[in-house]
């Protein structure tokens, strides 16, 4: 790894090199040396190595052979942080080196040269793009992604590692090819694995039926409301769990192999491949909430009562509740606005308009 | 050829210090260089189980359980969410806490997996309880005149349970280092609750109301050590409570404190030991790894001895 690409490029061009765009060969007349811009041949090795030192084609080979991770998901995620299967070297290198940045969720990275056989990879927040790395909390080790996916801005724990609330004020200014790799996974595991199963065609999903059928324990339960009903319910869940406003990751599974669900999946550009823990432990909690028969219940309310109701639920569904101005006493959600309604219709057990729950 | 270890644990919805241990011991594994790559995952937080296996290079991996007790979670769901499919738990041919290894393969990615039982039934466990034992006195000496509570969850979903606290109560017993050693539990007799009556002196009201007598002298300090893998609800409000630590875990209690006229020294975690990463390597070890060097280092750090799970024997 520490070897001059120069080198390695000799040492290697009796095998023959073809890559982005680099042809490399040793004949009985000596060595070739093509790219899209130049062909050579018959080439002593010291005109080689006088060509190779000068091509940023070389030191493009090397990177990908010799530095960057060689596994296969690894390297394909690499390779599409700098648009490598589109563009080709001299033009992806001019980007490189003012910098290029993609964004992986809520995540930008921002690809630079580190030599001519190198990259360097900066991490930060997208919200922090325009941010001065001054304000940033700088960091080295892409383990300590680790603790900045716990909690999110407010300080409160996210237990979904890929909801979009991912803490803001921090940076891994200088990574390196295997780190960078790391620090995603850390922040968001698994993903760029199942991105790559996905792109190569083998991404295995499991549907919901599937996934809610091998529960066992507390969670068996779930398994009770799949009752051939249709697949409405499970409608509801991934409306309430799986929309791009509380998880980055594109749901792919369905309802089973034959029913997709009629609700969108998200542009997220990693995939979600099965209901996971959280879906399925709130899914445990509805199914015993769905197990109940309606009632009618009798109430009187103004319209603007009930509308403000729908406020209510509205501004907590959305996460809106803590935006709320106080006193913005027009908005049905606002605090004054909903304790007025509580000290009208409320009764001293809490029950709306006096009616009991279970009456 | 590359070995992985990757341990598996339970994790929170809820809390967010629940996942802190295993990341600490997989760091203290990580900086011995034994293993090519240490991967954590979790049932409840991510890396999830399902997925753990594809982030990992390695075609060997060492799966390591940081769980207590063998049952539920160690021979249903880690093997069916690991997709390890020929698993069946009569590989481990185990009497509830003698769980070793079965090398099986993975569904999905087709590792190969040796699938080591869990953490809290490996012999080095009782090294660990006893290190906890002394850190919270500060005292590497600790035992006479002191009394040793273990005390684990109970047999909530299993028999195995409240096994792992027995094993490990029996084993330090014999070392005669404590006065007294006993192993409690939650939600079952004897119960945490009455921890004071246990190591009780012959006179007090207590003990004559109980009517217990253990023939021994009575153990003014008693150092409790819950038999959990994290610090959470039942470690830092339960378990407290009910031994009289405080009224309320919210205003937190003294380490020693005074309860009944004992001095009670309340450990938290077990699993928050640094220590345990030892186990880890020794669960590693016992299904093969060569991890001999890794183990002599922690334990060097520890200071808690070299002779790897068998300073007690």
């Amino acid at each position: 790894m520490d070897e001059d690409p120069v080198d390695a490029l000799v040492a290697t061009a009796p095998d023959g090199i073809d890559f982005d765009g680099l042809s490399v060969e040793k004949h009985a007349d000596g060595y070739t040396f093509e790219t899209p811009e130049a062909v050579r041949t018959g080439l002593e090795e010291a005109a080689l190595r006088e060509l190779a030192a000068e091509d940023a084609h070389v030191g493009n080979w090397y990177f990908w052979h010799a530095v960057a991770p060689q596994t296969d998901a690894r390297w394909a995620f690499l390779r599409w942080l700098e648009g490598a299967e589109d563009h080709a070297v001299p033009e992806r290198y001019d980007a490189l080196a003012d910098g290029l940045a993609t964004e992986w969720g809520q995540l930008q990275v921002a690809v630079s040269l580190d030599g001519p056989a190198g990259r360097t990879y900066e991490l930060r927040h997208v919200e922090d793009a325009e941010t001065p790395a001054g304000e940033l909390d700088d960091h080295d080790d892409p383990l300590a992604a680790r603790d900045l996916a716990k909690h999110d801005d407010d300080g409160d724990y996210r237990p979904l590692k890929t909801a979009p609330t991912l803490q803001t004020g921090w940076r891994f200014p200088a990574l390196g090819a295997p780190d960078i790799v790391e620090a995603v996974h850390a922040f968001y595991p698994a993903t760029v694995q199942n991105w790559h199963r996905e792109r190569e065609g083998e991404l295995d999903i499991d549907h919901w039926h599937e996934t809610v059928s091998r529960q066992t324990g507390i969670y068996g339960v779930v398994r009770t409301w799949d009752r051939g009903e249709g697949y409405e319910h499970v409608n509801w869940v991934a409306e309430a769990c799986c929309d791009d406003s509380q998880c980055l990751k594109r749901r792919e599974w369905q309802y089973d192999g034959e029913t997709e669900l009629d609700v969108d999946g998200g542009d997220g550009e990693f995939p979600c491949r099965e209901p996971c823990s959280l879906v399925i432990a709130a899914a445990r909690q509805w199914t015993k909430l769905e197990g109940e028969q309606t009632r009618t219940y009798e109430f009187e309310l103004t319209p603007s009562e009930k509308a403000q109701v729908e406020a209510i639920i509205e501004a907590v569904a959305d996460g809106r509740a803590d935006d709320i101005r106080e006193a913005d006493v027009y908005d049905g959600a606002n605090r004054y606005r909903t304790r007025f309604l509580r000290a009208k219709l409320f009764d001293d057990e809490g029950n709306l308009a006096g009616v009991e729950t279970d009456d | 050829m590359e070995q992985a270890l990757v341990i598996a644990a339970h994790g929170s919805h809820l809390n967010a210090e629940s996942s802190t241990p295993t990341f600490s011991h997989a760091d203290t594994v990580r900086a011995t260089g034994a293993f090519s790559e240490v991967r954590e995952s979790f049932w409840k937080e991510e890396p999830h189980f399902r997925e753990a296996l594809r982030t990992v290079d390695a075609e060997e991996v060492y799966l390591v359980p940081l769980f207590i007790s063998e049952g539920y979670f160690t021979e249903q769901v880690i093997p069916r969410e690991f997709r390890l499919e020929e698993w069946d738990p009569e590989l481990w041919d185990s009497d509830g806490t003698s769980a070793d290894v079965a090398t099986l393969t993975a569904g999905d990615t087709g590792q190969t997996v040796h699938y080591c039982g869990p953490v809290g039934t490996h012999d080095s466990m009782s090294d660990v309880i006893v290190q906890r034992a002394k850190s919270v006195t500060d005292d590497p000496d600790v035992g006479d005149g002191v009394g040793l509570a273990v005390v684990g969850h109970g047999t909530e979903r299993n028999e195995n349970s409240a096994k792992a606290i027995e094993y490990h109560a029996d084993r330090i017993a014999e070392q005669d280092r404590f006065d007294e050693v006993k192993a409690l539990f939650m939600d079952e007799d004897p119960e945490v609750d009455d921890v004071t009556d246990f190591f009780d002196s012959e006179d007090s009201e207590a003990h004559s109301a109980s009517g217990r007598s253990h023939g021994r002298r009575p153990c003014e300090d008693v150092v409790v050590v819950p038999l959990f893998i994290a610090d959470g609800y039942h470690t830092q409000e339960d378990i407290p409570e009910d031994m009289g630590l405080c009224e309320d875990y919210r205003d937190g209690w003294d380490v020693p404190e005074t309860v009944d006229g004992h001095r009670i020294w309340y450990a938290g975690a077990v699993g928050t030991e640094p220590l345990m990463a030892d186990v880890v390597l020794e669960r590693t070890a016992d299904a093969g790894a060569d991890v001999s060097a890794a183990i002599e280092q922690i334990r060097g750090e520890s200071g808690a001895g070299p002779a790897a799970g068998n300073n007690l024997q």
